[in-house]
């Protein structure tokens, strides 16, 4: 699409067919704007705000990024470190780890989310009558509040009094006081992926459902005539067919989580210690706490970089899904 | 059992296999809502109660948790509250049996509001934003097309954290921190990807042959686009609305970054109820319920929508 018409930048798409029985002065009349200029008219505000909102401030953090500016002491002397930032960044073992929990929590968030949520897409699927209503409740979840999400969940995990403790102690036999979920090291961050599975199986589930739907009939039949194992046509038909719509349910899922903050903030802070401080919330200490702006900048162009990276992948998923 | 279902048509599945697919996915259902009941019941449970362990299923319902929502309130002697007169209301009965007095409302009710004011005009805003250039990016052809709506979408895919340092700094600038208008800006630039792709694929299912007619008829191509393209359009912007609302409703990054006093959302207000001596449990539920009902309620009426709305108008059904 980059290649643009040699003469006509903007012009209708398709020539009209009416268009040889109509008077030129017809269409333009009342003062009215040419195709041209509405197509600006329309566009260009969209683009303008984008400009000021996102694109100017990313343009100096970029700038900032260069320098030891801290925005707690606006008056202080700015000097240029050149890449000394990104360095420091890069080479920051607290930065690392951070990175590493991220990775943990978007690996098994995905593990998770695609084979329940396919799972019950495939259940849906077998249209059981009142599936529609199910699937709706079964939703509910992925609209919420993620901040309001992680705080109501961190009542649910209170060592005593929690509801997920007396469930787990009710099932399994272990004493509900005898593990904290937020407090120790190593069930916090399943906490976290506990709560986003609950709160995202369904966003993998719908989209997995639609691959499943677009899957026509008579391939099924077809595979029937020629004798095809109900395990054979799952794996031969089912899964390579549904496969674009779950690729872009797990790229979604990569990039949310990848960015997460809102849940995890409300629900661990991070804690304990920095066992759940995931790339975001380390940002965040790095911006709003230390005060470190410039650096902060840095670990944001980067952590940007690489979401851009991803985006790109996924609109390229996106439009792959739309020509089917 | 390939026999058994091949007797009938073999693409639909025997009633055993639907009876085993519902139950399961009924179980499901109802584990995944055990959290947001246990929420609502809380709301309704006296501090007490909330904390008690075994978590009590059965208890004798008040609306405590919904007046300490909405009130601050004092301690005060018994001979001092014996001295005031009648209850004024139900809130005022249920905090004198705990030695309190009401001292005034809380901050809940205001940032309810801002909520809502924020929520409102960024969508209005972002709807009328994108509605305009989707109709643009559907109809005429814009150079570089495919690059700026590729621009517009990864504005979307940036970590708000990394927005929301410049966009600090900028609004310390301008003024506009904890403000509405900043607040409403921001969500708007946020939600404008999002209305644009979904419009777009809206505008496209509408036919162009509907504005060509209008058009030979004598209307201009401004006047096709209000009169023939928006009536068409309109369950796409419904939906493309509620969206935005949710996103706005729901957003707390940028919430609690930039704003602090007086255009605070709810979001980053409701974690910080706390009673005195601890959280104050049936006061967070209580504003959490009330929080959670409109998203409910939009749910439900964008259950249609909302694949369209999740995968940025790529998949439809």
């Amino acid at each position: 699409m980059s290649v643009i018409n040699s003469d006509t930048t903007i012009l209708e798409k398709e020539p009209e067919r009416a268009a040889t029985s109509r008077p030129a002065s017809l269409a333009r009349r009342i003062g009215g704007l040419s195709d041209r200029a509405i197509a600006w008219l329309f566009i260009t505000p969209t683009i303008a705000l984008l400009l000021a909102i996102n694109i100017f401030p990313l343009i100096w953090a970029v700038r900032l990024s260069f320098t030891n500016y801290r925005a707690n002491r606006p008056n202080a002397v700015v000097e240029s470190v050149g890449l000394q930032n990104y360095q420091r960044v890069l080479t920051d073992s607290d930065i690392w780890i951070a990175m590493q929990t991220t990775a943990h929590f978007v690996f098994w968030t995905i593990v998770l989310q695609t084979l329940i949520g396919f799972s019950l897409a495939y259940l849906i699927d077998r249209k059981f009558r009142g599936h529609a209503f199910w699937t709706t409740v079964i939703l509910i979840p992925m609209m919420l509040s993620p901040a309001v999400v992680g705080n109501f969940w961190r009542f649910l995990y209170q060592p005593q009094i929690g509801l997920f403790n007396y469930i787990v102690s009710y099932v399994t036999g272990v004493p509900p006081s005898s593990f904290e979920m937020l407090g120790s090291v190593s069930l916090a961050p399943w906490s976290i992926i506990i709560v986003d599975t609950w709160m995202w199986t369904p966003y993998v589930m719908l989209i997995c459902l639609a691959g499943l739907r677009s899957i026509p009939d008579y391939i099924y039949e077809a595979a029937e005539v020629d004798r095809a194992s109900a395990w054979r046509q799952f794996w031969s038909i089912t899964i390579p067919m549904a496969l674009p719509f779950i690729m872009l349910a797990v790229l979604f899922r990569g990039i949310e989580n990848f960015k997460m903050f809102d849940m995890v903030m409300l629900l661990t802070g991070g804690g304990p210690g920095s066992t759940t401080e995931v790339a975001s919330i380390t940002l965040k200490r790095e911006a709003f706490e230390s005060w470190r702006t410039g650096r902060a900048s840095a670990f944001a162009i980067i952590l940007f970089v690489a979401v851009f990276g991803l985006a790109n992948i996924y609109v390229k998923a996106l439009n792959r899904v739309k020509q089917r | 059992m390939s026999n058994a279902t091949s007797a009938h048509s073999v693409v639909e599945p025997s009633a055993t296999t639907k009876r085993i697919a519902g139950i399961i996915v009924v179980l499901y259902a109802i584990v995944t809502m055990v959290p947001l009941a246990w929420i609502f019941m809380t709301s309704f449970k006296s501090p007490p109660d909330s904390i008690s362990y075994p978590p009590k299923l059965v208890f004798t319902p008040t609306l405590e948790g919904y007046c300490n929502l909405f009130t601050t309130r004092t301690r005060q002697t018994p001979e001092y509250i014996q001295s005031l007169g009648p209850p004024q209301s139900t809130c005022d009965e249920i905090t004198r049996s705990r030695n309190m007095v009401i001292a005034g409302p809380s901050n809940y009710w205001p940032r309810f509001t801002n909520s809502m004011v924020i929520a409102f005009g960024s969508t209005f805003l972002a709807v009328f934003l994108g509605t305009l250039a989707a109709y643009g990016f559907s109809r005429f052809r814009v150079p570089l097309a495919d690059d700026l709506l590729f621009f517009i979408l990864s504005t979307r895919m940036m970590p708000p954290i990394a927005v929301a340092i410049p966009i600090y700094l900028m609004y310390r600038e301008l003024g506009l921190s904890d403000t509405a208008l900043g607040m409403i800006l921001l969500y708007t630039a946020v939600n404008v990807s999002l209305a644009v792709w979904l419009l777009k694929g809206f505008i496209d299912e509408i036919p162009r042959e509907y504005e060509e007619a209008a058009m030979i008829d004598g209307y201009t191509r401004l006047q096709a686009f209000r009169k023939v393209v928006l009536p068409q359009a309109t369950t796409g912007i419904a939906a493309t609305a509620i969206f935005c609302l949710i996103f706005a409703w729901n957003e707390y990054a940028f919430a609690v970054l930039l704003t602090s006093g007086s255009a605070q959302t709810a979001p980053p207000f409701i974690p910080t109820i706390i009673g005195e001596g601890g959280m104050d449990w049936p006061a967070v539920a209580a504003g959490t319920t009330i929080f959670l009902v409109p998203i409910l309620v939009f749910t439900i009426l964008l259950r249609k929508q909302l694949l369209r709305g999740i995968t940025f108008g790529a998949v439809r059904k």
